[in-house]
């Protein structure tokens, strides 16, 4: 790790709150933890506001449905006549002690919708980065390795490719050619029926049906599951396929062009070793802290894939929350996410703090 | 090391392009070599062929986007592609080929109002915030860094919600769109303008300008705007390419704009998951088709633009030569390059670097 000292150039993405704090990874962690908080607090109220300039849910969700009297009384009732500011500091207070409210088409809890739903995006979400780091990394440090040459080309036109095609169009295209033409994969869904009913009288469900297959002891709802997670988890794996691949192109040319790794070749090193260890690992920094910024590419291509699938995860119900205005519902769902995303980059933060000394200061 | 024509130019400051060369997509052509310049070529020709076609979609298109019948017989819905319909009808009857054309049309749009929108707020709230600093910057900077790490798909559907509440009509459709792409790009060019002026704000040449007693205005508009806009070519292109991306995921999940009112690439795609279903193809992959040639093209361009300025990725001798400075007006020595080859330089000349990116003065 002494060697690192030598990249000045390798951090291409040094994040400006590097000097929040000094010293101790104590301190830093802490200060890079409040920072978390005004970050939700803007998403909060950037979301509450622009939803309620459409005016109150009830009337959007019930307009039509219910008179004018009955409307103002489930309006009083709920108390969204009173002053925006005298809701807004309820709302505040509610997700502060995590209650994001109670849909109106359902009458369910926000919070139960997401434990219910929850699993399934980040199962979907956790296979396409699976997807994603399987082809991203490998093939970026091949392109670094022989860049401006025929393989460079190709993969980064690969990875341009990846990243013009929206998921669903790939969604579509994967399930044209290899469910209904090939007939190798299932169509749409997280599991077939039998297999959902066999999950359904488990003890202890979880709801990520990866471990609940297993629960079950039965290999064929095992690979049943797996089967209906493949082209999900290609589709939207790569989009980020395509931008780790630049990613960890990028960083590997420019710490391949460093002194050390110069040191190392005449050593005798092999041209493997120095890919994989000697300029791969310095470079993983700036690639730690981007990967972190993708969680929000992820979420988004997650609701595009999940309505692709039918893939009955938080972003499809916020599609079907959309459809039946209950904006409830629809804000506590974004709530979440941003709520999310903000805690993903602080990990993130942790984890490149950890592994390198110097973005600590 | 500059092309320095014998007559002219004294040597400490390099000669002054002509106006064409000076067109920042030219400079780049003319720099770019082997299959950097392949790709720059590609990019321009599917972008310019993706322009034409917004253009001349009424001449090219044989059918409206919105016509279910031609000579008083129905086009039929979900027809194969055949000689009336070159690429067969949609569910709802409409001819597919039609409307990934006049698609087009509504993409450019849309495009172009949410770049001219974010860049006019964007530039003058990042100009702003950062010539005068202070707690309204702080705050600025919290709510952009906030914005730009959530979800912008997430972002877009909630604007949708507020601007149009659905489902609208041509304009209204257009502006819903291009409005949500606004917001959520805003950042971006804030961040990128901030960051320049607060550099530029401390260079001599804008001392000595407020010593001379010119007012805030006129500093900000005419000293440090125009050297804080360098990168704004690629920041645009990479932005066109997202909006084209996040206009067709809006139209996916039903915020597109009716059918009856204009064609849109994402909304026959959500028309398209049942038709996949029973093997149509047709349907499909068409209107995919040109979201993909479309952001390919932009894609390609902007990451050509961004290879030549980058002077970490610039492998070869010639392109580094005609490549950027970070700051030539600068009075300093040397300028600000002390801090390394500024990022995103290079759409300026007058300096070059020699094959392990060291600055080599002339």
């Amino acid at each position: 790790m002494t060697t690192e000292a030598l990249t000045p150039e390798a951090t291409k993405t040094p994040t400006a709150r590097k000097r929040s704090s000094g010293g101790s990874l104590g301190s830093y962690l802490l200060v890079r933890f409040l920072l978390i908080i005004p970050t939700i607090f803007i998403l909060v109220t950037l979301v509450f506001v622009l939803m309620r300039t459409t005016g109150d849910p009830i009337t959007a969700a019930q307009g039509g449905r219910l008179g004018p009297e009955q409307l103002a009384e489930r309006i009083h009732a709920a108390g969204y006549d009173r002053p925006l500011f005298v809701q807004y500091l309820e709302y505040l207070g509610q997700v502060f002690t995590g209650n994001f409210g109670t849909t109106i088409s359902t009458n369910r809890p926000v919070t139960e919708v997401l434990f219910t739903y929850g699993p399934a995006t980040f199962e979907l979400a956790f296979y396409s980065l699976l997807v994603a780091f399987v082809i991203g990394i490998p093939l970026g440090m091949v392109a670094a390795y022989f860049r401006d040459k025929y393989p460079d080309a190709i993969f980064r036109i690969m990875a341009i490719l990846f990243y013009a095609t929206p998921v669903f169009f790939s969604g579509l295209l994967l399930k044209l050619v290899f469910s209904v033409w090939l007939g190798w994969l299932p169509i749409a869904g997280r599991a077939s029926t039998s297999a959902e009913l066999e999950m359904e009288f488990l003890s202890n469900k979880t709801g990520f049906y990866t471990i609940d297959a297993i629960q079950t002891g039965n290999p064929e709802v095992l690979l049943d599951v797996l089967a209906h997670a493949v082209l999900p988890a290609i589709a939207l794996g790569l989009l980020t396929a395509g931008v780790f691949l630049r990613l960890v192109r990028t960083n590997v040319i420019g710490t391949l062009s460093t002194d050390y790794v110069d040191a190392a070749r005449s050593r005798g090193v092999s041209e493997f070793r120095l890919v994989r260890t000697h300029a791969y690992r310095p470079a993983l920094i700036p690639i730690i802290t981007v990967i972190g910024l993708q969680i929000a590419l992820l979420l988004g291509g997650a609701v595009l894939t999940e309505t692709t699938f039918e893939w009955k995860g938080l972003g499809f119900m916020l599609i079907e929350f959309i459809k039946a205005r209950d904006y409830v519902a629809v804000q506590g769902i974004v709530v979440l996410l941003a709520v999310i995303v903000a805690l993903t980059n602080f990990i993130v933060d942790v984890i490149a703090a950890v592994v390198d000394p110097r973005v600590r200061y | 090391m500059t092309t320095i024509t014998p007559s002219a130019a004294p040597a400490a400051t390099p000669p002054k392009r002509s106006l064409w060369q000076r067109v920042p997509v030219v400079h780049q052509l003319r720099q770019s070599v082997g299959l950097q310049r392949g790709m720059l070529v590609t990019g321009l020709v599917l972008m310019a062929i993706f322009v034409l076609t917004a253009i001349f979609a009424p001449l090219l298109a044989p059918y409206k986007y919105n016509q279910l019948r031609a000579d008083g017989v129905a086009f039929g819905a979900q027809q194969p592609p055949s000689a009336e319909h070159l690429l067969g009808t949609t569910v709802g009857g409409y001819d597919v080929f039609s409307r990934v054309i006049w698609g087009a049309q509504t993409a450019i749009l849309v495009i172009v109002l949410a770049v001219v929108f974010s860049i006019f707020i964007g530039v003058f709230l990042g100009l702003v915030s950062g010539y005068f600093g202070g707690w309204p910057d702080r705050l600025l900077v919290v709510v952009c860094d906030a914005i730009y790490a959530f979800p912008s798909l997430l972002l877009a559907i909630v604007l949708s919600i507020v601007i149009s509440g659905g489902r609208s009509s041509l304009w209204g459709g257009i502006l819903a769109a291009a409005l949500s792409i606004t917001v959520v790009y805003i950042p971006q060019y804030f961040r990128v303008i901030r960051a320049e002026t607060v550099r530029i704000k401390a260079e001599a040449y804008v001392e000595s300008a407020r010593v001379l007693g010119a007012s805030n205005t006129r500093v900000m508009f005419r000293h440090v705007l125009r050297n804080a806009t360098r990168s704004l070519p690629l920041l645009i292109t990479l932005n066109s390419s997202e909006a084209v991306l996040t206009l067709a995921g809006l139209g996916f999940i039903g915020f597109g704009i009716e059918p009856t009112a204009a064609a849109e690439w994402g909304y026959d795609l959500n028309k398209a998951i049942s038709d996949v279903t029973s093997g149509i193809w047709w349907t499909a992959l068409f209107p995919g088709l040109a979201i993909v040639l479309t952001v390919l093209g932009i894609t390609l361009v902007g990451e050509s633009l961004n290879d030549l300025a980058d002077p970490r990725l610039r492998g070869r001798r010639a392109v580094a030569k005609a490549s950027g400075t970070v700051s030539e007006t600068s009075v300093v020595p040397g300028g600000t390059l002390s801090a390394g080859p500024g990022g995103l330089a290079g759409l300026e000349d007058g300096e070059s670097f020699d094959e392990h990116g060291i600055e080599v003065r002339p």
